[in-house]
């Protein structure tokens, strides 16, 4: 007896191979791994603000250079993300207009807002060290055309996070009120950071599907660890502490072992009352907005021009 | 360097043409996140890339010609409103993408014609900065043309503010071939171009996009001048506000 | 919800990428652009940017015609069972050289 498009599904998920864009799949596979490319599509697009902040007022020429080039990543990335989506049926403006019609989300951590230099670094260090933590996995994801995607994302941003660690050794070593900086940077973003893994295990509702469908291979506690596990070591080298009374080693485990997350701060800026939140969507819309004649324009000059060279042909 | 005499010269030289990519970077930085759409934010980052790498070879250069010790960030973060010898065209606003477009048409075809020619400078440094910068600049001038062309005979929005757009930069035109007699001195030494020689292919070219695109040559009546002599627009002190603010508050810090 | 902000989207572009003489061009990825020439430029700056390619064809999404995957057993299957194709099927002294 052939096997239904269902068991033919779940064979290939089953047996570690990829499921590609024309084949059968579970209506909440799809729906499920839209949302998750969208929302990772859109927090690249919307990481391009907190840090463009910066481009105009980078403290020297090699670091404005290095700015630009990782914003550009960005949208780059996004643009890739975007193009993963697309296969599964849905247009990229569709997304846009979702996201700004506050619709689908995008990373919480890009609602704090960027006040000085070093926030570059701490974004660097940390976020991107976070991104990384999540996403060197979704390689392996079961859909194709997303882990190809961060094939190549998880490889051009290698290049993030050791720029922005650049960035805090350097203050962190320099003046005094560079090294401040630098601490300060540091104490505003460890605990976003923490929280870019989502809720604890226990109060992840979806993840059990997502792993099951091998979209998700390490639970958010686990990836969490992993995280602070590679980052305190680093801290001490960076000779920058971060703001955790609690943190110590684990001698047993060899963890470090990390205090107590402020969830309640994590669900008031996922539900939107994050101190940048408005101004992000509002940005984006404007952007959007005004640039619509000039999208337009770019339409109807290629209508213009097929129509003319149709007319001679 | 070809000949000491000469050094302070090709200094005030390099940073002329240092000013003019850095400005210009500066201004295109400000449309990321902002473009309108993501491959064009892609895009316009890679011309201020582009542009940045440009002004910090030549930054370098001129500190180097000059004697005095002073780096690329000491001339870019250092020096106030009249030191800086770029032309007032790539200071202007961005506006909106028809401005920025037609600035970008405007500039990088003098660019273009300028390192054209300044690849057979009689000075390495010079011939080998626009050696490489020729190729950036001709695809700069391309990605312009292309828009200048959609713009013009997109739609009539699109078209009226492209018209707008030339208007606003035109009168920053003559300004790109105001030979003086540094210029001339190192032009006939086989340094610098004499840049007043630019002025008909630039012409030839500009006017040719303009036709295609159904666009109208603006007659400007009123005419900057003097940015090489440090004269600048009003919005340049702001954009130098931004730029140098943060180094100038940490002296003598390294980042 | 608001009213839907985006007029007419940009069509969708597949991108291959010749990384270097002497290789196929291969697919990376797709974009958006108006027209082919656009749809070239886009390329250029978004899969080539670290000196990933030498050559680049785009190709409109739409003008792509793939097998489905509901006929892979009849496209694919019958391949299959041909072993003889390969070398690997022959079987040859051990002391023959250059076959």
């Amino acid at each position: 007896m052939t096997p239904t498009p269902e068991q033919d599904f779940d064979a290939l998920v089953e047996s570690d191979q990829r499921v590609e864009p024309r084949d059968w799949m579970p209506e909440g596979y799809r729906k499920t791994l839209v949302r998750q490319i969208a929302q990772h599509a859109h927090s690249e697009i919307i990481g391009m603000q907190p840090e463009g902040n910066w481009i105009g007022r980078a403290p020297s020429l090699r670091r404005k250079a290095i700015l630009l080039a990782k914003v550009q990543d960005e949208a780059g990335h996004g643009l890739y993300l975007y193009s993963a989506a697309e296969t599964l049926g849905v247009d990229r403006s569709e997304l846009l207009d979702l996201l700004h019609a506050g619709k689908q989300r995008y990373s919480s951590i890009f609602n704090y807002p960027t006040l000085t230099w070093a926030d570059m670094g701490a974004i660097g260090w940390l976020v991107d060290g976070a991104a990384i933590v999540n996403q060197v996995p979704i390689c392996r994801c079961s859909y194709g055309p997303y882990a190809r995607a961060m094939v190549r994302i998880c490889k051009e941003e290698s290049f993030h996070q050791r720029q922005g660690f650049e960035i805090l050794h350097t203050l962190s070593h320099g003046t005094p009120a560079q090294h401040e900086m630098a601490q300060d940077a540091v104490n505003r973003w460890w605990w976003p950071s923490l929280m870019m893994f989502g809720p604890p295990d226990d109060q992840s509702p979806n993840s059990a599907q997502s792993m099951a469908w091998r979209i998700k291979r390490f639970s958010n506690d686990e990836l969490r660890q992993k995280f602070v596990d590679m980052t305190v070591p680093q801290s001490q080298v960076l000779g920058l502490t971060p703001p955790d009374p609690d943190l110590h080693l684990d001698e047993e485990t060899g963890h470090w072992r990390f205090g107590e997350i402020d969830w309640s701060e994590f669900f008031a800026v996922l539900k939107g009352d994050g101190p940048c939140n408005q101004d992000r969507i509002e940005h984006r819309r404007r952007a959007h907005d005004e640039g619509a004649w000039v999208r337009d324009a770019a339409s109807a000059y290629a209508e213009k021009h097929r129509a003319r060279s149709e007319g001679v042909a | 360097m070809s000949d000491t005499l000469l050094a302070p010269d090709v200094a005030t030289y390099a940073l002329r043409l240092g000013d003019d990519a850095l400005v210009l970077a500066q201004r295109l930085g400000e449309w990321v996140a902002n473009a309108p759409q993501l491959e064009e934010d892609v895009a316009l980052a890679n011309i201020a890339l582009d542009l940045l790498g440009q002004a910090r070879s030549l930054l370098t250069y001129a500190g180097a010609s000059e004697g005095q010790g002073r780096t690329e960030d000491d001339l870019a973060f250092l020096r106030d409103e009249r030191a800086f010898v770029n032309v007032t065209m790539v200071e202007i606003a961005n506006g909106d993408f028809g401005v920025t477009m037609a600035r970008q048409l405007c500039f990088s075809t003098y660019q273009l014609g300028l390192y054209d020619v300044l690849r057979a400078s009689s000075d390495e440094t010079l011939a080998g900065v626009a050696g490489k910068a020729v190729k950036e600049v001709a695809y700069h001038r391309d990605h312009a043309t292309q828009w200048v062309l959609r713009l013009g005979d997109g739609t009539d929005e699109s078209h009226n503010r492209m018209q707008a757009g030339l208007e606003r930069v035109w009168p920053h035109v003559d300004e790109l071939f105001e030979a003086d007699d540094l210029e001339r001195r190192l032009s006939a030494t086989g340094v610098g171009v004499d840049t007043s020689t630019l002025r008909a292919p630039w012409d030839a070219y500009v006017d040719g996009v303009l036709a295609r695109a159904g666009l109208t040559r603006p007659d400007a009546s009123w005419l900057a001048a003097g940015g090489r002599r440090g004269l600048h627009t009003e919005a340049f002190g702001h954009l130098l506000a931004e730029m140098q603010h943060l180094h100038r508050s940490h002296p003598g810090a390294s980042w | 919800m608001s009213e839907p902000r985006s007029t007419q989207e940009w069509p969708l572009w597949e991108v291959f990428v010749r990384a270097r003489r002497g290789l196929s061009h291969q697919h990376v990825g797709s974009l958006h652009a108006p027209d082919a020439t656009m749809a070239l430029r886009n390329a250029r700056d978004i899969y080539t940017r670290r000196s990933e390619g030498v050559s680049l064809w785009v190709v409109p999404a739409a003008a792509i015609v793939a097998s489905s995957p509901d006929e892979k057993d009849e496209f694919f299957d019958p391949a299959g069972d041909k072993a003889y194709r390969h070398p690997t099927f022959y079987d040859i002294p051990d002391e023959v050289q250059h076959l």
